[in-house]
């Protein structure tokens, strides 16, 4: 919308302007000169602030679970842009977004094995390792923050709460309520069967199987035909160090028999 | 090696430690000296030395012995060293480790990293040379070092008071670090007020807003990191910031687009950013709106969202019939084809490969066969 030039259009300004006044409210085109004052001034105590607390939140996770709370209590989102003062300043900025470029590396380097899935835990682990002996400590809600930004970028990554924590999805796989019930279901052992589903959640078996069959074919589980009593359903995501561990082409020709 | 003087470790009174050490090992000259790897501690007067696992192996030089220094870069299975270079021996000296040594300096070797830090406090040190403004008690001869347990334990604790003093000046710090932002952030919340007031202004169409402070009102949110809801619908969400970032891109993704095939996933293009740029890095939001922005600045890019709700950038001259034409004549081919069969022939990753199956059985030319054994395409001969 061009303003208008012209004494015709002053005229009309000066009316509009006028009109404000008396009702006692500011124009927005005011307001918004006051807010570029503000800003600079903001820009100036921000400074200040990094210049004595930037460590903190370096080296504090602490410390940045408190700064992200407040940020969020005045809607505020540090980490909205790479452009916003808070990353510019206090370099909160690279620290998650960095954070997220190894997320996605895990997470890619390991779903031909786990379909997708992979618990909080196994996570941090394996970016802990990636990251080095003497790189930054990373705590599990830095990953989850890391997380919540990646979603942005729509290739279906999110969050399912199981057992107490969390599985980390990193593929558009459809996962409903039921198939997040049967995973939080399956948690404990690694592995779940149609019984437990009947006994524990009071389906039906068509209801139980059709669940489990999208959990093959998306890939997040095996099927163990050959146990002892009904079939398995494993959860790669779910295995932990206990009961598993990688193993190469030339150890696994030797062990089968 | 033959400046150092056994030591009780103890401090003295106005002699302060300023930087410790792990994983030190000692070298006179270029040869590895004859002790452990151990603790290396710096104070206002002396650099002293202590065994890992033989506390009562500690050894000390003034810092008025070091004629200069230097680092000395680590490499493939070398740590960082910091090389010091000596004063020759003054002629009161206690007895030490070592009798005599050929060589006039030492070297510091940094197992455990950390050699940048100390290397900056012993340059500071060195600088100040507070050693001269604070004298100390003469040093009592401690023989060979060999202590009774009593004073030993003085010693170390002595240190262990220095560590706790800093870490209740650390917590003062991290106290005096959340005061400081409680009251930033009330600053912060006056501006996201503000620009309340200001958004719900420009939607109820009050006051005559031009393009150009609109477009500033955008990038004084983004600064702050406010999100926009209102303006996105008229002017969408980018910003000069945003302009420039696509122009950017579009640059820097068409070679590595036309090496995959003229198609990349949202994900891939923000690692391969990211990495490139080292710092100052995007975030996920930021690549989304410059992506947008595509197409309104005439780039041969464009940003496109699958069913599945995937991202994806692709040259625009990347056709879609050519891309369904190949998919078809592949699983022909092939008889049938699964989404991991047709990435490892394309090179592409699987994500892609499997958009590129379900693009070409909406428009009609494959069918699937959706089984427990996974997903599998067939020529439409329907």
């Amino acid at each position: 919308m061009r303003r208008g030039v012209g004494a015709g259009a002053i005229a009309k300004k000066k009316l509009a302007e006028a009109r404000y006044k008396e009702r006692g409210t500011v124009l927005a085109e005011d307001q918004i000169v006051q807010m570029s004052k503000q800003l600079e001034t903001f820009k100036s105590n921000l400074e200040e602030f990094a210049s004595k607390h930037k460590q903190e939140i370096r080296k504090n996770s602490q410390f940045r679970v408190q700064f992200q709370e407040m940020c969020a209590t005045i809607g505020v989102d540090p980490l909205a842009s790479g452009k916003g003062f808070w990353s510019e300043m206090l370099g909160v900025g690279d620290f998650y977004y960095e954070l997220g470029v190894q997320i996605i590396e895990v997470c890619l380097a390991l779903k031909h094995r786990n379909g997708g899935l992979i618990t909080l835990d196994e996570l941090h682990q394996r970016v802990l390792k990636g990251r080095g002996k003497y790189a930054q400590d990373v705590s599990q809600d830095d990953l989850v923050r890391a997380i919540k930004k990646l979603k942005a970028m729509g290739s279906g990554f999110g969050m399912i709460p199981v057992g107490g924590s969390y599985l980390v999805q990193s593929v558009p796989a459809e996962l409903n309520m039921d198939h997040t019930v049967v995973l939080q279901l399956a948690e404990k052992k690694g592995y779940v069967t149609v019984s437990e589903i009947k006994d524990g959640l009071k389906w039906e078996k068509e209801r139980a199987c059709h669940v489990l069959d999208h959990l093959l074919k998306e890939g997040l589980a095996w099927l163990d035909s050959q146990a002892a009593g009904e079939p398995q359903y494993w959860l790669p995501a779910l295995f932990s160090e206990l009961s598993s561990r990688d193993v190469t082409p030339e150890e696994a020709n030797q062990m089968t028999p | 090696m033959d400046r150092f003087s056994w030591t009780n470790g103890l401090l003295e009174i106005n002699e302060t430690l300023v930087i410790q050490q792990r994983g030190v090992r000692l070298y006179d000259g270029d040869d590895k000296a004859k002790m452990d790897v151990g603790v290396a501690l710096l104070s206002t007067h002396r650099l002293i030395w202590r065994d890992n696992k033989n506390h009562e192996c500690c050894i000390a030089m003034p810092l008025s012995q070091i004629l200069f220094f230097e680092e000395q870069a680590g490499g493939i299975g070398k740590s960082a060293k910091i090389v010091i270079h000596l004063h020759p021996t003054p002629p009161n000296k206690e007895p030490g480790p070592y009798q005599q040594s050929k060589y006039s300096y030492i070297k510091l070797s940094f197992k455990e990293h950390g050699q940048i830090e100390f290397y900056r406090r012993l340059t500071e040190e060195m600088t100040k040379k507070r050693w001269e403004n604070m004298p100390v008690s003469q040093p009592i001869p401690t023989g060979t070092g060999l202590q009774a347990g009593r004073t030993r334990a003085v010693g170390i604790v002595g240190i262990e008071r220095k560590i706790e003093e800093k870490r209740k000046e650390t917590d003062k710090n991290i106290s005096e670090a959340f005061e400081d932002l409680s009251k930033l952030m009330v600053k912060a919340k006056e501006m996201v007020e503000l620009s309340k007031s200001i958004a719900n202004k420009i939607k109820d169409k009050q006051g005559d807003i031009t393009e150009d402070e609109t477009i500033r009102f955008k990038s004084y949110l983004l600064s702050m990191g406010i999100a926009d809801p209102v303006t996105r619908e008229t002017h969408g969400s980018g910003t000069h910031y945003h302009m420039q970032l696509a122009k950017q891109l579009g640059d820097m993704l068409q070679a590595p687009l036309e090496e995959r095939g003229g198609m990349m996933a949202l994900t891939e293009v923000y690692c391969l950013v990211n990495r490139a740029r080292g710092m100052e890095l995007l975030s996920p939001e930021d690549l989304v709106n410059a992506c947008k922005m595509f197409e309104s600045l005439k780039l041969p890019l464009r940003l496109r969202v699958f069913d599945s709700g995937v991202m994806v950038v692709q040259l625009q001259s990347h056709s879609e019939e050519e891309m369904i034409a190949s998919a078809l004549d592949n699983v022909s081919d092939k008889g049938s084809l699964t989404a991991e069969e047709f990435a490892k022939l394309l090179g592409l990753s699987v994500l892609l490969s499997k958009e590129r199956l379900l693009l070409a059985e909406k428009m009609g030319h494959l069918c699937r066969d959706d089984s427990v054994e996974g997903l599998r395409f067939y020529p439409n001969l329907f």
